[in-house]
């Protein structure tokens, strides 16, 4: 039977690559610096290994993601996670979706949400600014993206303003890009328990 | 970091937010994203080390993936970019990629583009079995989710604007 798990959770699996990551004893400096890598930290993901094969974007891209993610201002986080939430169902990234729910329910202190979401998916119960919130990244996940003028007016109908929209688009655009390296790069897969 | 130092940004080019307008704020408030995303389309279109993906090649499938997306002129920006035409023709998502040896890698980028969620371990495995090396596949990877990231907040951007408050 195969470890690979289909189905939307909050359970955080494992994530394991369909390309050999880089090996941490024949990275090279550049890799060594991109990963952070010091003598007192050498733990690095599988991850973050496979990414490190394309050295010049991994160095880039974790600033620009920790910044549309974490940055001060605009859209609170638990909204952010909904808009990465959104994409990584279309796209049906299960390892995000894992990551990302399990955050929102931690920082929301709720689980009710993404139990609905995850169960229902469009049709769940949520409250007007997260119906709003979640139809609009769902519609923008899409290729091309399908999102509406009714969906953004929806948007500041609920009382989104221009900031946290901007943070909306921003953080489900970023999973339309994270969600086409987990999923494609690699299979989630059941916890080995130690 | 103000938006008039932002000399060369894609997305401020392509997305016409007039100056002064709420939209225009908003994106001031975040223009060190802005920066970076430019950061980021020069790592992923002109890397140093591009290994089997020239630039041209690079701005070929980029163009290729804002057509699948429809944003032709983003598709029109990176077509200019590309100076050999046999490689121009990897752009247009009609195109298969046959003559240019490229069929396997125009397939993939097609799906993971258009039809993610139906990405499995077999198209990778294809990729593989053609002679691509790991390296050069996480590197399409890149490039294909980059301007998945791209498009999306031009359309995002355009919706606003269309629709502005």
């Amino acid at each position: 039977m195969s470890d690979v798990i289909r189905k939307f959770t909050r359970n955080v699996p494992d994530w394991r690559p369909r390309v050999e990551p880089v090996k941490l004893e024949e990275a090279s400096q550049e890799q060594l610096d991109a990963l952070k890598v010091t003598p007192s930290n050498t733990k690095v993901s599988a991850y973050v290994l496979t990414l490190a094969h394309d050295v010049e974007t991994l160095k880039v891209r974790s600033p620009l993601f920790n910044g549309i993610m974490y940055d001060k201002g605009g859209m609170s986080r638990d909204e952010r996670e909904l808009g990465a939430i959104a994409a990584s169902m279309v796209n049906h990234c299960i390892y995000c979706a894992a990551v990302h729910a399990d955050r929102h329910a931690k920082i929301a202190k709720d689980t009710t949400v993404t139990d609905e979401l995850f169960a229902k998916g469009l049709k769940a119960d949520l409250s007007t600014r997260d119906r709003a919130i979640f139809d609009f990244a769902h519609a923008l996940s899409q290729t091309p993206s399908e999102a509406t003028p009714e969906q953004m007016s929806a948007l500041r109908d609920a009382g989104l303003d221009e900031a946290e929209i901007l943070d909306l688009i921003l953080s489900t655009a970023l999973f339309g890009w994270a969600n086409r390296l987990m999923h494609v790069l690699g299979d989630p897969v059941r916890k080995v328990s130690a | 970091m103000s938006m008039e130092t932002l000399t060369k940004s894609t997305l401020l080019d392509l997305a016409g937010i007039a100056g002064g307008s709420p939209i225009a704020a908003a994106l001031e408030g975040r223009s060190n994203i802005v920066a970076m995303t430019q950061t980021t389309e020069d790592a992923v279109l002109k890397p140093v080390d591009a290994g089997s993906w020239s630039h041209d090649v690079r701005a070929a499938l980029a163009a290729r993936i804002a057509a699948l997306n429809g944003e032709g002129a983003l598709a029109d920006r990176y077509c200019g970019l590309i100076a050999d035409p046999e490689v121009a023709e990897l752009a247009d998502p009609l195109k298969s990629g046959k003559v240019q040896g490229m069929e396997h890698v125009c397939d993939f980028m097609d799906k993971v583009a258009a039809q993610t969620r139906d990405v499995d371990a077999e198209d990778i495995r294809t990729l593989q079995e053609s002679g691509v090396s790991d390296a050069d596949i996480v590197r399409l990877c890149e490039i294909n989710a980059f301007m998945s990231y791209q498009v999306r907040v031009l359309a995002g951007l355009r919706l606003m604007k269309e629709t502005g408050a």
